[in-house]
């Protein structure tokens, strides 16, 4: 177990990590118009590495997910990317049903 | 200073049928309640989300401490999953650009910036007047973050009555919520191949380099996108 010391220092590392992404971004984009080419590069790369993390989250997940099978995680995805384009893209019933049809498939 | 009407129709993103409210509360009860397995104590836990807000980051974060990493490893690990919220702000921000406002709204409302937030923002800012975009923004960022802080106490306290089988599937609905997102952000030819692109690669670098896979997995499939943008000449 970590002591108090080491959590908050590790508070703060993990803080300022993560903002210097953000800062940078921000004054990227002061540069940036929106009509440039680069402006496209970046939209594209930031939804390309988006769904890269996202596609890692299913595929290799960190934490208890891990402890799910594969194959039902995606069926999960599949079946509740399906309801979501059948409900006319409402996302409070598929976000719903994700965890109660992970919990029932994974018990039967 | 702030255009009050369009802040709170930034805020109000957080209600309807189209609610990150509960995919939110699941990510960071569940977070809350390992950061509590971690050794946390509900000042630090909250604080956690209060400076980080990025879910990824603070996952490796814990995880990094449960296995007693230094804290260079974790500055470095979590600077790599998270540095995806470059190109993000990258993305979003010339969008909100607007000579009348202040810079200090963008240095600071860039904290607000996570997958969530960024997603609602993409898919709203076209029915906010130009010159508000920002405090539309900053409405949803306050909104999400905000949720974020309250359920990882949540989650911190009520940690002793979830089971194993409660986290699994508070784990699932977030990357559920996102695909959905991401789908409905298809638009056009280039996202769609960047979406696809992006899935298929990131877990298939992953196989070689755990650590470097976002970065190369984004860059090449972003590119590729692109590239295939300019071919078709829009």
């Amino acid at each position: 177990m970590a002591s108090s010391q080491i959590i908050i220092l590790a508070i703060l590392v993990t803080s300022v990590a993560t903002f210097i992404s953000r800062f940078m971004g921000a004054l990227t984009s002061e540069k940036v118009s929106v009509n440039s080419k680069i402006f496209q590069w970046f939209n594209c790369v930031a939804y390309s590495t988006l769904a890269a993390l996202l596609g890692r989250m299913i595929v290799f997940p960190a934490g208890v997910l891990a402890d799910s099978d594969l194959i039902i995680r995606l069926i999960v995805l599949v079946s509740c990317i399906a309801l979501f384009i059948m409900t006319k893209k409402n996302l409070v019933i598929p976000t719903i049903i994700s965890a109660v049809l992970l919990g029932i498939l994974t018990n039967f | 200073m702030i255009n009050l009407k369009v802040f709170l129709t930034g805020l109000q993103s957080l209600k309807g049928s189209r609610s990150p409210a509960i995919p939110l509360a699941a990510c960071f009860i569940a977070l809350g309640a390992l950061l509590k397995d971690a050794g946390f104590n509900i000042q630090q836990s909250a604080a956690s989300s209060l400076f980080t807000y990025a879910l990824p980051g603070q996952l490796v974060m814990a995880e990094s401490l449960l296995v007693g990493a230094s804290i260079i490893n974790i500055f470095i690990a979590v600077w790599l999953v998270n540095f995806r919220l470059y190109p993000m702000t990258v993305s979003l921000f010339p969008l909100l650009d607007h000579k009348s406002q202040p810079k200090w709204k963008y240095y600071l409302s860039c904290h607000f910036l996570a997958v969530t937030s960024w997603l609602i923002a993409k898919d709203g800012y076209k029915k906010i007047d130009k010159k508000h975009r920002i405090d539309f923004w900053i409405g949803i960022g306050i909104g999400t973050w905000s949720t974020a802080i309250l359920m990882t106490v949540i989650g911190y306290l009520s940690a002793d009555y979830l089971n194993k089988e409660m986290l699994i599937g508070l784990a699932i609905v977030n990357p559920v919520y996102f695909f959905c997102m991401m789908i409905g952000a298809m638009k056009n030819l280039s996202i769609s191949i960047a979406v696809i692109g992006g899935t298929v690669l990131g877990p298939a670098i992953y196989l070689f380099s755990t650590e470097w896979a976002l970065l190369f997995a984004g860059l090449i499939a972003g590119t590729i996108a692109f590239l295939f943008e300019g071919k078709n000449g829009k």
